[in-house]
């Protein structure tokens, strides 16, 4: 269990060394953010002054290192346009995109897991037909066009619920939604596949041959198995939940990170798009770690290994 | 034999159909059997003779696609066929169990093997979780597994294939049932291990009086096994009776021809005899008889008529047109 945890880790630095490589080359390539920042008419010797005090007149190696180091230390630079600590910007930001990760997280399961459970269950009836359609459709409809059209029917016609903005359990409803339905029929194909996987397990027929009522046959011996992979999923889903929410949070003006991160972009704001990108990268690494943990605690085999 | 039968399986046909019921295979075809308490009876036949399907039907535990069309099923002189479903799944485990192929893939990874044993006696029984666990401990005593206490603790990756099968034969007596069905139950485990068990299964059967069906293709297991064997070819029995009549005097050519593709230690033939041609596609079986076209010995009425089961003798029958009585041939 110790080696398991050790190599695990392992990787998991491995992974955020390249990723943060990456993200520090590809944005310096979207141009010049001194460009932004002076007046127009701004002669070569101002813009040398501000690559000056920015440090961008720095050769790259220095500059990655510099980043790399504070960021180690927890500290993300300044924003070039906010002029604030981009770590202040973040927290500020984060209990946002919690919020509404977590919502559509709570709703994609909830829809997902039964609705799955039923359709393997009921393979190639009713319920499975209806289950392919909605999965259908969270996966082919584009969240923007599903906010839209929400915005149009909630707020429009029926004037229910508010289009945009924080504050209230009502401004939830809606971005939750419409972030949490792509993940909602993820997470239902996925129990369902693997649920009709375990079913058609020996230890399935085993579990009926003993005369089990077909409540626990599914409901223990095919549940628990199935449910494995599906918790992967969602825990690598939940972190991706609140760094990629960034089209739903601008339709919604939701004011969370992925709103951040897309000011970051449009202003060439290096500090701010590197540590969204990598903060985000840990988050999605360290659950994956956190995933593998659980993994072993439910499974006895990699538990139990030494 | 007087006593009316434990279990009695009279004109039972299973069949296949697809899903627009253009497709019928008829996986198991008109089988009578009789089998009485304490007795073992070996079925053996090639793959897709259709005896797995035959136990699945016992137990109403067929694939979805798969049905009963007709016969009865007598067990104890109960008509399961005419059991409700609740009814039905009380006498599985608990009056009639069954051991899988497959030990490896037979007990769940996620649970103790404490748990998976004691799982029948609870729901059965109503027995407490302690009280289970203390009965799994004693059952794994009885299929000899060493330390019971510490191995109910354990889960089935720890374990060997030998123990888990034997596992699974523990599961299979937990409730006392009166039958016990083994599908080739030894043909994923290694030659010392498989007689192992086999030891064990004869032991407990003739301990607890156990009626035991042993599902096979191996003719040599029936002969130290079974004390009656049934002869399955393209969902038909074609031959029943005691072993050592059949292994003896078999009437069938088909039950001649497997006997004559046994190795033996005496052999000094070059190679094994092998059965001309292939098994026919049960869903286009031919008028007569079906092992006619690998016949040695068929004659021009095999291709339209098919035998009916004639009687040679105490116990002991063949579907073969070789087999009537010279009145009625």
């Amino acid at each position: 269990m110790k080696q398991y945890i050790a190599r695990r880790v392992g990787y998991s630095l491995l992974s955020l060394f390249l990723l943060s490589l990456t993200i520090f080359l590809f944005i310096r390539l979207t141009g010049d953010p001194a460009a932004l920042l002076v007046e127009p008419g701004a002669s070569a010797q101002d813009i040398e002054n501000i690559h000056r005090r920015l440090g961008l007149d720095r050769p790259l190696w220095e500059q990655y290192w510099l980043f790399v180091a504070s960021f180690v230390q927890g500290d993300l630079g300044l924003s070039f346009y906010y002029r604030t600590p981009v770590l202040d910007l973040y927290l500020q930001r984060l209990p946002n995109s919690l919020l509404l990760a977590a919502v559509a997280m709570a709703f994609s399961l909830l829809i997902g897991i039964p609705s799955g459970i039923l359709a393997a269950v009921r393979v190639g009836r009713m319920w499975d037909s209806a289950g392919k359609m909605f999965a259908l459709l969270g996966l082919s409809l584009p969240s923007f066009w599903v906010g839209l059209v929400l915005i149009l029917v909630f707020t429009v016609w029926l004037g229910w619920l508010p289009s945009s903005g924080a504050g209230t359990a009502a401004h939830v409803v809606m971005p939750a939604f419409a972030l949490g339905w792509y993940f909602a029929a993820a997470h239902m194909r996925l129990t369902r596949s693997s649920m009709l996987e375990v079913l058609g397990s020996e230890y399935v027929k085993l579990a009926r041959l003993k005369g089990l009522p077909e409540a626990l046959v599914i409901g223990k011996h095919a549940f628990k198995n199935a449910l494995i992979p599906v918790i992967t999923l969602a825990g690598i889903n939940l972190v991706v939940m609140i760094n990629v929410a960034v089209v739903v949070e601008t339709v919604f003006a939701w004011p969370g990170i992925g709103r951040l991160l897309y000011e970051g972009i449009s202003f060439r704001d290096f500090p701010v798009v590197q540590g969204v990108v990598v903060i985000g990268g840990a988050m999605i690494v360290l659950v994956n770690l956190a995933v593998d943990i659980v993994y072993a605690l439910i499974d006895p085999r990699i538990r139990l290994a030494r | 034999m007087s006593a009316a039968p434990l279990l009695s399986l009279q004109n039972l046909s299973t069949h296949y159909v697809s899903q627009h019921g253009s497709r019928v295979v008829r996986a198991v075809d008109d089988v009578t059997l009789d089998l009485h308490a304490g007795e073992s009876l070996g079925i053996v036949g090639e793959s897709g003779s259709g005896k797995t399907t035959l136990a699945l039907a016992i137990l109403r535990l067929l694939p979805p696609a798969a049905r009963i069309v007709s016969g009865r099923m007598l067990f104890e002189g109960e008509d399961l066929l005419a059991k409700p479903d609740g009814d039905m799944r009380r006498v599985r485990g608990k009056r009639i169990a069954m051991v899988l192929q497959d030990p490896m893939a037979s007990l769940n990874p996620l649970f103790s093997i404490g748990d998976q044993v004691g799982e029948p006696i609870r729901v059965h029984e109503g027995a407490g979780r302690a009280s289970a666990w203390q009965r799994a401990i004693g059952l794994l005593k009885s299929v000899r597994i060493a330390s019971p206490e510490t191995r109910v603790r354990q889960y089935p990756h720890e374990m060997s294939g030998g123990m888990r099968q034997r596992i699974v034969g523990a599961i299979g007596i937990s409730c006392g049932p009166r039958l016990l069905i083994a599908d080739e139950p030894t043909t994923s485990l290694d030659l010392t291990i498989q007689a192992q068990y086999l030891e064990l299964l004869r032991d407990l059967q003739r301990q607890r009086g156990l009626a035991l069906i042993f599902i096979t293709h191996n003719l040599g297991i029936v002969a130290k096994m079974c004390d009656r064997l049934a002869v399955m070819y393209a969902g038909r029995v074609v031959e029943q009776g005691p072993v050592a009549q059949l292994f003896n005097a078999p009437a069938h050519p088909y039950t001649r021809a497997l006997l004559g593709s046994l190795p033996r230690m005496s052999d000094n033939r070059e190679r094994l005899t092998a059965i001309e041609g292939q098994p026919p596609d049960l869903s286009s079986l031919p008028p007569g008889c079906a092992f006619a076209p690998r016949c040695p010995m068929a004659a021009p009425r095999c291709a339209t008529q098919a035998p009916p089961a004639f009687v040679l003798g105490e116990d002991h029958s063949a579907r073969c047109w070789l087999a009537a009585p010279v009145a009625a041939a």
